[in-house]
């Protein structure tokens, strides 16, 4: 951990994360992810999934999946392609953590600072996601993670809980269109 | 006593008085009233006036088909013009004010306009007003358009809020009546995920409005009972108040639900509607039917309505429009209306049947083989002219007129997807066609079944077959006892004879002189008809006058019906407010913008903004004292020259790209080579379309072998990786490469100017030297910088000064871009926008959108022996076509004014001196331009036939948009430093 002299900003442009609570949602900016993006280099599938089993405590999440495993969230984001995540104090050179891990049985790429990451619990927050995203939100288990478009913006969503506990990934430089979306529609069903 | 046409009974709340006023006047209605149930209560019929002739007119329906009882409903800028007031769930303190009309509603000084009906016939506009021509832009036009349209929009921005979503299901069913309520009753117990929507705030459809359609109890009853036992089941989702107004490709309807359209004022942040995309994997039509009337002379008095609508004021509403109601009937529906009326109390003064064989009641009179031919009363209803079967006219006095000409289907949703209904001998009507969609089945009325019995049943066994489809199993639920009665009509559209006008389309106001009007005039097809008398086209899209139309034009041309035709229903169903398609969209999160790291520092800094793409980038940084932007620009491009500047260039595309064979494949996205690339340099690339043209130009950086960052234009961000993936995907899927955008996660500035490098030096860690030699022109690594922050720097310049790229992760991007500045205070380091950065570029000659515009060869920009021949790579082959590489195509040329006060303009064209200014002699044209502080003039960047070989030449720079003419000197495109020298220093 280096002992630099700049102080970073949140993605909503804050020195601490914001939140917000609204009715019975709570949403809340994560800046403390750490997210690299992993594709797997061709033909090493298997030997990729060996260096990873000890970290996800499994297999690699296969389409429309997460895996929320003690030490790292893992999302499936494409063909042969996942984001690892974890938390940023803990890992803050994630990316060469994991290449360290994964040699070159995949590429790895740094992303922590390509998403700005929303926290959304909340007793019920079906009908907040109903006006959110095109996905059928009500059928969304723990486990469920995928892509969507949020108001135009390219999204990943992930299910911690079903209908109380989501966690949403947001392209950063629109972080603050999507906050202002993510509240208004709070607003709408709180 | 104020509601004096109240009847007995109904299933309004009348413990629940509310209070609300029309046109300013008070009256009172009760909960669950609609505003035209609640204003015939107090007796008002007058509602409205019609669209062009101005005549008085009264509500006409009891449903969302309602032609005439438009009302303009609240105040201010939350006015909202054409509402139906047959449709509107009244509230307490709702306003309405009638439309169309001055001075007022009862004295229209615009009824002038049915005086003169002889000129307003159909297809006026194209015959009049032609003289003199010079009228129609300044006189005619206005002046139409302002006699033109109904309501008024408040012109102020509507302060209402809306929102909007998606919802999927296995089952959707449009339509609570009988058969949709029995379908959801089957469907939700069989567990499948079903959403019940209605446009009407109760649940029940005719159920509501008949009495004894069910044989063991009030059919209100039952629906009560099933709507309990659907919103106890967690799998149903009951909508009420939702119209679904259109179906669209691979089972997608829209849906407009008006969730606080029945208070007073929404609370803030909720929304007023909610226009929602349904996802259904099957879904069933149950709309219903809409009555239609028989047209006659002068049908269009308020008081004259459709008599199922009448039956559903009295049984749901408790209301009649007058307590004398004469009923004109082509079927036994028409005996209905008459017998619940006069049970409840309502002088049925006669019931006129078409038909020489009508069933005759004790209660009332029955005129057989009887038909009405002409009406008076000028504000409202008061006698109807019978013509007896045996010739003999009779004038019966009423304020009522119930007409009962059959049932149409609602067929529109099936119709959306260009599906073409059906005649129907058996009910002279238009069903949807059997299996015509296997996504939309159809049931009840909807689907031509008339009866009670016959439409839960239909209801229940769509239901149970469209969910076989999904392997759902579904068992038929137990139906109540329900009327079946056969249909006995006959088809009967308009009393023939007369001289007056016979109204088809209330809201556009065509008649049936209009339709004959149009048939002698050779319109003969009905699209064409539709279109010229404008039949139909009205926001009720025609739903009580279609049918009657096309009798008309049956009867003109001699066939039937159904070979006539008919038009296209189109998407919506009903209109929906602009507002709730725009959702959460609008003003300035109309769409999402994008913030660059340093955005907040530059507000604070007081820089002006301007949009590229979805960005928001400083446009200027402006100073005290500063009131132009030139000033600002012009200060901000020198200071970059003599001493140092810094701009975040974060927007540039950034594309990782990774695996063994990245080199590989970025040698064959560029048309330069990148295979021996060292590690630890950058190169500038240029990528080519397939068709040889140029795409986009950036710069590659080689970290590791495996490894590449590569840069794009910030417009071209996107497109070129999707094309890049593209390539990866399905061109060379054998390569082993991966690719991800990380333009986010990295804030990047260039940093510029003669004192870049000391300026960097203060900033990167001492451990890395970027001295001239260690760290060349064109070199690239990772570096930390104040003290241990993992950061990237290239030494790359679109300035042409001595420049770097530096990029760090983006969280740190607020802090470093003030760092950087600190830093460069002691050099008067500035911070500099997009707009400088422009003029930095031109005079370096860089090209930029401008130059890449889609139409320019690596030739035309000079590059032409970038495109290598030794290897192969994307465009290469077509870009050797013959005429793209030809000696005498443009070329990339710079251009000075000969008078150092002319301004260039982009866009202008080039033309030689001495020849005519036309297409014919084109030279080129001038592509960026920007005021030079170096040159001390304009300056221009532009594409000249063979301009390589011309560099000296004095050229006319023609703009005839403004009749400009100046001349111009040719140089090369470099107006600084063209043997790059400052890069290397």
């Amino acid at each position: 951990m280096s002992d630099h002299i700049l102080t970073p900003l949140t993605a909503l442009g804050k020195t601490t994360s914001t939140t917000d609570i609204i009715g019975g949602i709570t949403l809340c900016e994560n800046p403390n992810f750490a997210i690299a993006s992993l594709a797997v280099r061709q033909g090493r599938g298997q030997d990729l999934q060996t260096l990873l089993t000890p970290v996800l405590d499994g297999e690699l999440p296969g389409p429309g999946r997460a895996v929320l495993s003690e030490s790292a969230t893992a999302i499936w984001t494409g063909n042969g392609q996942w984001f690892l995540m974890a938390p940023l104090s803990e890992h803050p050179d994630y990316a060469a953590e994991i290449k360290d891990l994964v040699k070159d049985t995949a590429s790895v790429t740094e992303q922590t600072d390509g998403w700005v990451i929303f926290d959304l619990t909340g007793d019920d927050l079906v009908p907040m996601l109903e006006r959110l995203c095109n996905l059928n939100s009500k059928a969304l288990a723990a486990g469920h993670a995928t892509r969507c478009l949020i108001e135009h913006l390219g999204c990943l969503i992930i299910c911690r809980e079903s209908g109380r506990n989501f966690t949403i990934l947001g392209p950063r430089s629109s972080a603050s269109s999507l906050h202002h979306t993510l509240v208004t529609a709070a607003h709408s069903v709180a | 006593m104020s509601q004096r046409n109240r009847l007995e009974g109904g299933l309004i709340e009348r413990r629940r008085p509310l209070s609300f006023s029309f046109d300013g006047k008070s009256y009172t209605g009760y909960a669950g009233d609609t505003l035209a149930s609640a204003l015939l209560a107090n007796d008002v019929r007058l509602m409205g006036r019609s669209f062009k002739y101005h005549r008085p007119r009264g509500v006409f329906s009891a449903g969302s088909e309602e032609p005439n009882a438009l009302v303009e409903l609240r105040s201010g800028a939350r006015r909202e013009p054409n509402s139906r007031a047959t449709v509107t769930e009244l509230y307490d303190g709702l306003k309405a004010e009638s439309q169309n009309k001055f001075p007022s509603l009862r004295f229209d000084v615009l009824a002038i306009n049915d005086a003169l009906s002889s000129f307003l016939s159909a297809g006026f506009y194209y015959k009049t007003f032609m003289w003199p021509s010079a009228f129609w832009e300044k006189v005619y036009e206005p002046a139409i358009r302002r006699a033109a349209g109904l309501g008024r929009l408040s012109g102020e921005e509507d302060t209402d809020t809306y929102d909007k979503g998606f919802l999927h299901c296995d089952l959707l069913i449009i339509g609570a009546g009988p058969s949709g309520l029995a379908a959801a009753l089957t469907a939700g117990r069989a567990g499948a995920d079903v959403i019940l929507a209605d446009e009407d705030f109760l649940m029940g459809g005719r159920l509501l409005a008949e009495k004894d359609l069910l044989s063991v109890r009030q059919g209100s009853d039952w629906t009560a009972d099933v709507i309990g036992e659907l919103s106890n089941l967690p799998n149903v989702r009951l909508m009420t108040r939702t119209t679904v107004f259109g179906q669209y490709d691979h089972g997608i309807f829209g849906a407009v639900e008006r969730v606080l359209d029945h208070v007073l004022e929404p609370q803030p942040h909720k929304p007023r509607q909610v226009l929602w995309r349904i996802h259904a994997k099957r879904a069933l039509l149950t709309a219903g039917a809409t009555e239609r009337p028989i047209a006659f002379e002068n049908n269009d008095r308020p008081g004259i309505m459709l008599a199922g609508a009448m039956r559903a004021y009295a049984n749901r509403w408790a209301v009649t429009a007058s307590k004398d109601v004469v009923i004109f009937t082509n079927n036994d529906d028409g005996h209905r209306t008459a017998r619940d009326l006069s049970a409840n109390g309502v002088n049925i003064a006669a019931l006129v049947d078409c038909r020489t064989n009508a069933p005759t009641w004790k209660e009332f009179e029955v005129f057989s083989g009887g038909e009405i031919i002409n009406s008076r009363g000028r504000l409202g209803l008061r006698s109807v002219k019978v013509r007896l079967q045996d010739g003999s006219v009779k004038e019966i006095a009423c304020g009522a007129l119930g007409l009962a000409g059959g049932w149409n289907p609602n067929v529109h949703l099936t119709c959306h997807k260009r599906g073409r209904p059906v005649w129907n001998k058996a009910i002279s009507a238009f069903i949807p066609a059997p299996d015509g969609d296997p996504l939309l089945r159809v049931a009840g009325a909807a689907a031509g079944i008339f009866s009670t019995r016959g439409a839960l049943k239909s209801g229940a066994e769509k239901a149970i077959d469209a969910l076989e489809d999904l392997d759902i199993s579904a068992h038929m639920p137990d139906l109540p006892e329900a009327e079946d009665a056969p249909i006995n009509a006959a088809p009967f559209w308009y009393v023939k004879g007369g001289k007056g006008r016979a109204w088809l389309d209330l809201q556009n106001d065509v008649t049936v002189k209009d339709i004959k009007l149009a048939h002698q005039e050779g319109f003969k097809s009905v699209e064409h008809v539709k279109r010229y008398t404008t039949l139909g086209m009205a926001t009720d899209q025609g739903k009580t006058a279609n049918i009657g139309a096309l009798a008309v034009l049956a009867d003109l041309d001699g066939k039937a019906i159904p070979d006539v035709g008919t038009t296209i229903f189109r998407p919506p169903y009903t209109p929906v407010s602009i507002g709730a398609f725009a959702g959460r969209s609008r003003g300035k999160e109309f769409r999402p913008y994008r913030l660059t790291p340093s955005h907040k520092w530059a507000e604070e800094q007081g820089a002006i903004f301007v949009e590229a793409g979805n960005w928001l980038r400083a446009q200027w940084f402006p100073i005290e004292g500063e009131t132009h932007w030139r000033q600002s620009v012009d200060r901000e491009v020198l200071a970059v020259r003599k001493s140092g500047g810094v701009c975040d260039v974060t927007t540039l595309g950034k594309i990782d790209v990774q695996g063994a064979d990245a080199a590989e494949f970025l040698n064959h996205i560029y048309s330069n080579g990148f295979a021996k690339l060292p590690v630890g340099k950058t190169r500038y690339g240029l990528m080519l379309r397939e068709d040889g043209l140029a795409m986009d130009d950036g710069t590659a950086a080689r970290l590791a072998e495996d490894h590449f960052v590569v840069t794009t234009t910030t417009a071209n961000a996107v497109s070129v990786f999707r094309h890049m993936e593209f390539c990866r995907q399905c061109l060379w899927p054998g390569l082993d490469v991966q690719l991800i955008s990380t333009t986010e996660a990295w804030a990047q500035f260039a940093v510029a100017g003669p004192n870049a490098r000391k300026l960097l030096q203060k900033i990167v860690d001492p451990a890395y030297d970027i001295s001239n030699e260690a760290f060349p022109y064109m070199a690239c690594g990772e570096v930390t910088i104040c003290g241990g922050l993992r950061a990237r720097l290239f030494r790359i310049s679109f300035s042409g000064e001595l420049a770097y790229e530096i990029a760090v992760p983006t969280r740190y991007g607020d802090a470093l871009i003030r760092r950087l500045m600190e830093a460069g205070r002691e050099f008067d380091a500035i911070p500099y926008g997009t707009e400088a950065l422009g003029v930095l570029r031109i005079e370096k000659g860089h090209a930029a959108g401008n130059e890449l515009n889609g139409q320019s060869t690596a030739a035309m920009l000079g590059m032409g022996r970038m495109v290598s021949q030794k290897k192969d790579s994307i465009g290469r082959v077509l870009a050797g076509r013959p005429h793209l590489i030809r000696e005498d195509d443009y070329r990339l040329v710079g251009l000075t004014p000969v008078s150092a006060d002319s301004t260039i303009l982009a866009g202008a064209h080039l033309m030689n001196i001495g020849e005519i200014a036309s297409a014919a002699n084109d030279q080129g044209w001038v592509t960026s331009t920007a005021y030079s502080p170096h040159i001390g003039s304009s300056i221009g960047l532009a594409f000249l036939k063979k301009g390589d070989q011309r560099h000296g030449d004095v050229i006319r720079i023609v703009n005839p948009l403004d009749d400009g003419d100046i001349e111009a000197t040719v140089t090369g495109p470099h107006f600084i430093d063209p043997e790059g020298e400052r890069l290397r220093v």
